[in-house]
Formats: structure tokens, sequence, C-alpha cells
């Protein structure tokens, strides 16, 4: 009774753990699903230009540039600048890159591109909160500003109906607002009311992600803070929350652009959008990452193209395994429709049945010859072996004279294993006939062409690949089949006259006898 | 579209009448009942008749055994002047590799269909055995050389070719379904079910046929011979039976095929045992395993010790069809 629990609970592990690796594959790594799933990458492309102040000179511009963030994920970023020198640095949580030559002189352009992936795991990384300080202003400002405040403050509960309150007296014809907003600007007004109302908030540039557009500017934005969370509002229509195709650009009250040695800076932008299936983006995001990466991604290309292949094994053996126990297919050898089906994944399947075909009745015939010999057994497999390299490479020329390059690919067929199949199959046709042949042949073909089938499936590839969680889970499943004690599907089959037999007769156990003749 | 089923029962029909199929049989009885370190003693027929002689069963005479390559060529004199003899690779499976001699022509030898073989075909199907062409997983193999089996004259007509033989189902030490399968022209000489031979059903009790069945189908007459089948009767049933039973001690295994044959002259003889003993056996006999094997399981739950004659008596008693 002890290994019948502990067996269950084996079956359970493996289920969990496989279920659970496969889950944190799909939500740490968000490897899809699905192999067709697609990501959205931005490549933006900043240009940088301004005037060198005199002939020759040292010029050094420090550029904002966007970080991975809510929303996106900075994926690559390449500045080019030919006579520049060029470093990435952090300041105040604004990332920058600093372009730096000695000598310019006149009209410069520099260029930043990043590549970045719209995605909706990402989270923002440390933001600092603004802290609470505004100018001092003149008694008439401080006092209309505070007007405003109050007036807004009256009509609303919390933070998010104050900001809507102060948006809508600022865009409304009221005096104190016409006033302020003579000489600043919409967000500006905004925020320094918003830190005198004890709101933490500051002036963002944020570029709006549209595809193929060129000479786009950055737009600002007002970042208000409600507790921890932050919301973007957007001073040209009040509206407020995260933004979907908004990225923020500079985003921690720096300047844009820090030029020394230069004047008239000012930066275009222009963005494209693309889409790359998943594992290409996502390979890009995990490069280096410190989350615990089992992955196969980690390999190089070459090892991975066999694990691809070896990780498909499990789902052929399951196929195999379910044939035998819950169908009942008899075929010659257990897993050698396995290794077919791996040779037909390299052929592909109509090459691959006519190529396994063509070799193993031309062996059979060789062997029919061999037999005559009285040859010992080993030396007569390994004769076989010999004749079916043979038979390859003699299908492999002439159909490449004929100018079928698919000939070519019979070589992947697993020659030792033809030739025990060539060899089980003429003593099966000597022994049972050559029914038995067809019946055991034909099975193990339909068994490697489903294998074939559920292995060639691009879903399961992808899955098998990826989610190595899956064969635990298989593991569990052919665990599970070891334990089937039901009928075959062949056996229903086989005793169907029997019952009909009985049931026709009445009681079962008693009946058709053979009447005694006496 | 569903067409296709009318071809297959319903699982619930067939357990209703408790037959026995290959994955119950390979998970709830072989599995537990026939511990595998004891596989040797019944698929390495020279190692049953070893502890078959040791427990005093019936099994055919040895005439010699050829174990390596180099020892073919001695196989004229290890017969001498015998002209009938059968030679078998001691790990072989379902009849395979069997030979049969059953005369001398000349410098040729016979096989049962007068068919002519030279000593030559003789020593290549030996060097075949040795070489494991007929063991399970291409194992170098044994061969050997016993007496020929003159098999009853009370099967005569029921046979074609081949020795019939009855294989009893012996489920711990309890014999629970029995039938003799006579070989045919469409098996080859062989006694196997799928190839053609012929399954009789035989009543627990009185060794008589209940029914018959070829390919599935039930017969009344031997398709070669055109003997009536419902006249078959095994003699000796008792002995055979016990036979059969004492296999249990002898083996240790808890759920075996038994294959004996009754020679004029000897009685009983154990051909071999069965460690993995096929299906077809239910379709003979119309009627499942799965019945008897738990009545069998629930009975030695209370009183788990009996004789051999004790389980012949009860299986007599519970598993027969006729009284007489």
């Amino acid at each position: 009774m002890m290994s019948r629990k502990s067996y269950y609970l084996i079956i359970t592990l493996l289920f969990l753990l496989g279920a659970a690796l496969m889950l944190y594959r799909n939500i740490a790594f968000e490897v899809p699903w699905f192999p067709s799933e697609q990501r959205e990458i931005w490549s933006v492309e900043a240009k940088i230009r301004f005037s060198a102040n005199q002939e020759n000179q040292p010029v050094k511009l420090s550029f904002a540039v966007p970080r991975s963030q809510r929303g996106f994920t900075v994926l690559s970023e390449t500045p080019s600048s030919p006579g520049y020198g060029v470093n990435f640095t952090q300041d105040k949580n604004q990332g920058r890159a600093i372009y730096a030559t000695r000598e310019a002189s006149g009209p410069q352009e520099l260029f930043y591109t990043v590549n970045i992936l719209k995605d909706p795991a990402a989270r923002d990384q440390e933001v600092k909160i603004p802290r609470i300080r505004f100018s001092e202003d003149d008694d008439i400002t401080t006092s209309a500003k505070n007007a405003l405040i109050t007036a807004a403050r009256g009509r609303s509960a919390d933070t998010a109906t104050l900001v809507t309150e102060l948006y809508k007296i600022i865009s409304s014809a009221d005096q104190n607002a016409k006033l302020l907003l003579k000489d600043t600007k919409a967000s500006v007004l905004i925020t320094d009311l918003l830190l005198r109302a004890g709101i933490p908030a500051r002036v963002v540039n944020v570029l709006n992600l549209k595809d193929k557009r060129k000479r786009q500017s950055l737009e600002d934005m007002v970042q208000f803070f409600d507790g921890e969370d932050y919301f973007l509002l957007d001073p040209r229509d009040g509206s407020f929350g995260h933004p979907e195709d908004v990225l923020l650009w500079e985003y921690n009250s720096t300047p844009l652009i820090d030029l020394t040695g230069g004047s008239n800076a000012e930066a275009s932008f222009s963005m494209a959008r693309k889409y790359v299936p998943a594992r290409t983006a996502l390979s890009e995001k995990f490069s280096n990452t410190e989350l615990i990466n089992f992955s196969l991604d980690l390999l190089p290309l070459e090892e991975q193209a066999i694990f691809r292949d070896i990780l498909l094994l499990p789902v052929g053996v399951l196929v195999v395994v379910f044939l035998r126990i819950v169908v009942g297919l008899k075929t010659s050898g257990t897993f050698m429709p396995v290794l077919i089906a791996m040779a037909f994944m390299k052929t592909h399947l109509l090459v691959g049945v006519v190529g396994l075909l063509l070799i193993v009745s031309i062996g059979l015939i060789i062997r029919f010859y061999l037999s005559r010999l009285n040859l010992l057994l080993v030396a007569r497999i390994s004769s076989v072996i010999i004749a079916v390299i043979g038979i390859i490479v003699f299908l492999t020329v002439i159909t490449f004279q004929f100018g079928i390059t698919e000939g070519m690919k019979i070589t992947f067929f697993p020659m030792i294993i033809l030739s025990w199949t060539i060899e089980r199959m003429s003593i099966l046709w000597e022994e049972e006939g050559a029914r038995q042949v067809f019946v055991q042949g034909g099975g193990s073909l339909l068994v490697a062409i489903l294998a074939y089938l559920a292995m060639s499936s691009l879903l399961i590839q992808h899955l098998t690949f990826n989610f190595l969680g899956l064969q635990l889970i298989i593991a569990a499943l052919v665990l599970m089949l070891g334990n089937y004690s039901g009928y075959r599907l062949t056996e229903l089959k086989r005793f169907k006259p029997l019952v009909d037999e009985l049931s026709a007769q009445g009681q079962p156990g008693s009946s058709g006898k053979i009447s005694s003749g006496d | 579209m569903f067409g296709f089923l009318k071809n297959y029962t319903s699982p619930f029909k067939l357990a209703k009448i408790g037959i026995m199929g290959m994955n119950v049989r390979n998970c709830r009885y072989i599995s537990p009942y026939n511990p595998r370190e004891l596989y040797p003693l019944v698929d390495d027929k020279l190692q049953t008749k070893r502890i078959a002689m040791k427990y005093g069963v019936t099994v055919p005479v040895l005439i010699g055994c050829i174990r390596h390559q180099h020892e073919v060529g001695g196989f004229t004199s290890l017969i001498g002047d015998r002209t009938e003899f059968c030679i078998k690779p001691a790990q072989g499976s379902g009849g395979k590799g069997i030979l049969v001699v059953a005369g001398r022509s000349g410098d040729h030898f016979l096989k049962p269909n007068r068919q002519k073989i030279t000593v030559h075909d003789i020593e290549r199907h030996i060097s075949n055995i040795l070489a494991g062409l007929f063991s399970l997983g291409g194992k170098l193999d044994k061969v050997l050389i016993e007496e020929l089996i003159h098999f009853d004259n009370v099967f005569d007509g029921y046979s074609f070719e081949g020795v019939p033989d009855s294989r009893v189902i012996v489920f711990r030490g309890f014999p629970v379904m029995s039938m003799m399968r006579l070989s045919t022209a469409r098996s080859d000489g062989k006694a196997n079910l799928h190839q053609g031979a012929v399954g009789v059903g035989l009543c627990l009790n009185t060794g008589r046929a209940v029914r018959a069945v070829q390919f599935n189908t039930p017969v009344y007459v031997h398709p070669d011979t055109g003997s009536d089948l419902s006249k078959l009767q095994v003699p000796h049933w008792e002995r055979v039976l016990t036979l059969a039973s004492s296999c249990y001690e002898m083996s240790g295994l808890g759920y075996i095929g038994t294959d004996i044959v009754l020679d004029r002259d000897k009685g009983p003889m154990l051909l071999e045992l069965n460690a993995r003993p096929g299906l077809a056996i239910q379709i003979a006999n119309a009627a499942g395993l799965l019945p008897r094997l738990r009545q069998i399981e629930k009975l030695l739950k209370d009183d788990p010790r009996m004789t051999v004659e004790e389980r012949v008596a009860y299986s007599r008693k519970h598993f027969g069809v006729y009284q007489e």
C-alpha cells in the first residue's frame, strides 16, 4: 500500500513542479504560451542640432535619455556621432548620454537611437518623489495662486478631484488664471499650484509614440504623486492617468540638453514601430537578468539546436506509450517508431515515408538473400547495416542525378535501427508470414507518423524548448499511463465477437458450448 | 461517420463479463505475483527443466544441450542414430525456433510434414538459435535437443502436425482456466492461436471440450481433419491439473501458463512455463478470467495454506462446466 501512496505522491509532485516551472517561465520571463505571439518594439532616433560657439573648441553635451519604466523596457541604445566620444551616466535618477569632443566648429549633429520594448510587465525603477518646493512670488501672484487653490479645494475631495478642479479653473475664463497664464506655461503653472497645495509634482518631457513619425519634439506633461503612485496630466486636455503610448524621456526635473561650448541646441525625434517574435524580444530583455534563469537560451546556438531535438523525444515517447497501452497498436521494436519520427523531422513526411519504405523493402530483399548464406547473426546484421548504407548512398546519388535534392535527406535515417528493423521483419516474415510483417510494419509506420505529427507541431516545439517544466508533466503522464489497467482499444475489437455471442445466448460463462454429441 | 464503432464493443460489457485485458494482466497480476528475479526460471527452458526435475515434475527427456558455436559440429554425434528429436531455443518465446525432426531418409532429416532438410540446415538453425535470433532482445542463447513426444492416441485426428498441448492457467497454485491448442495447416503446425491454431476451451472439472474457436470465431470440427471437436476430452485430467498446480511451488510464480503435453507412455509432461500467458484462452472458453482470479484472491485472504490436491479439488468444483 505504501508504494501505491508514493506512486500517486510522485505523480502529483511531478505534475505540480512541472506546472510551477512552466508558470514561473511564463510569469517571470514572460515566455508566451504560443509561438506566434509577437511583441511591439519602438525604435526612436533623436537628432540633436546645435552650433559650436568657437572654431575648434571643446564641446560637451549632456542629453537626457529614457530608462526602462512602467510599460517600457529599454532593450538597447546606440549613440552615433562622428568625432564625439560618448558615455552614459546616471544623474539624479535620470539617464544621460554625454557627448564630448575636443574640437568642434560650426553646426553639429548628434544622434541617439534607442530600442524600446512595449512591455506591460515592466515596472518603474526608483522614482524619486519631488520635494515640495516652490519659489516665492510677489504678493499679487501669490494671492492669485492661493485663490485658485482655495477655489479648487472647495470643490474637491481628494488629490484626483483637486487636480481636475484646478485644471478646470485654469482653462476657464477665471481672472486669476488668465493673469497667471500670461507668462507661464500651463504645465509649469499647474505644477506650481500642485506643489503649493502640498501635492508632489513635476514637469516631465514625454514622447508620444506614433508610428513612422519624423521630426517630432517632446511634449511636457505634469507628473503628480498620490501616495507612492504617480499620474501624468496632459495640460492640453486635462486628462490624467497612465497613457499607453507615452514614453517618459526626461522625468527628473533635469534639463533635456545641457550644453557647454555651443548654443541653440534642439532635439527632434523620429520613430518607427516593428513587431518581432516574442522570444527574440524577450531574449534581449533577459540577456542579463538576476532571476534564476534555467533556460536553454543561454546555451550556444548549436547546443540549443541539439536540445530542441532531444526535448522533443519525450513527446514522441508519450505518443508511443499512449498508442501501445491505450490503443494497443503493435510496433516492431518499442521505440523504433520514435527514432524514425525524429528522422522524419529532418526529411519531412513524404520524403521520409517514401525513403523509409524504399530502404526497408530493398533491405528485405537483400536480407532474404543473406539468409541463404547461413551467416551468424551478428555478421548478418552487420552486413545488413552495410547494405543499408549502400542503399542510402545509391538512392542519394541517383535522386541527385535526377535533380531531386530531397533524396539527400534520407541520410538522416538511423541506419543501425533500420538494419535491426529489417532483420526483425524478415524473421517475422519467415516465422509468421507476410501478414504480420504488414501489421507490425504498418503499426510502426503509423506510430512514427503520429509521433512525427506531434513533434513537428510548432506549438509543441515551442513549449518543449521554452518550458522545461513540460518534461516533468510528460513524465507524470507516462507514469500515470504505466498504471492504466483498462482495456485497450484493440481489445474492444478483439473481444467483440465473444461479447456478441455471450449476449445473444444469455448468461455469460455457460454458453457458446459445443452441443455434446451424446 | 462513426460506422467503424460497430466493430468495437463497450468496455463496460467486457468488464461485466470479467474479460481480462492486457493492461490489467500486466498491472494487477503479472507485476505483483510474478517476482522479476524468478523470470529466468521460466524464460530459460533449461532452468525450467532443472527445477522441474528437482520437484519431481515430469518433463521431456533432454538428449543434449549446445551452448557454443564450436559445439555445433558435434550435433550429429550428440543425436547418435536417433531418428526423431526436437530442437528448441532455451529462451525462445511463442514457439519460435522450434524444429521438429520426425524421421530420417538417407542423409536427410524429415520434418513432420515429410519435408526434407539437410544436416547443414539443422546446423544453421542451431547457429541461429545460439546467436540469439529467437530469444528476447537477441541475447545469446542455448540449444536444447529433446526426445520427441509421442502424443496420446486419443488426440489422433485432432491435430495437424504439431503436438496438441493443454494450456492451464495457474493462479497462486489454483488452476483457473484451461484450453487445448490444436495446430492446423493454417498455423503451419504451430500451436499459436493468432497464427490460426484452434483453441478448445476445456471444462476444468472433466477436461472435456467446452467450445472451440479459430481466429476468434467458433468452430465445431477440426478444419483439416474434420474431427468432431465436441468429443475431445483430455485423459488423465486430474493428473494434468495436479501437474499444473504443482508448478506454482516449483516456480514461485503466482500467475503462470503451464503448457502440458500428454505422452502416450509417460502421461502428462510439462513442456514449458509462461510467465506472461495470453488472453485468447478466454475466447476459447467464452468466459472471463477476472471473476475466477478475484474468487481465489478472496479465498486466500482467509485460508492461506492448501495442498496441491485441495487446490485442484477446489478448482474442479468451482470452475468446472460439466459434472461428468
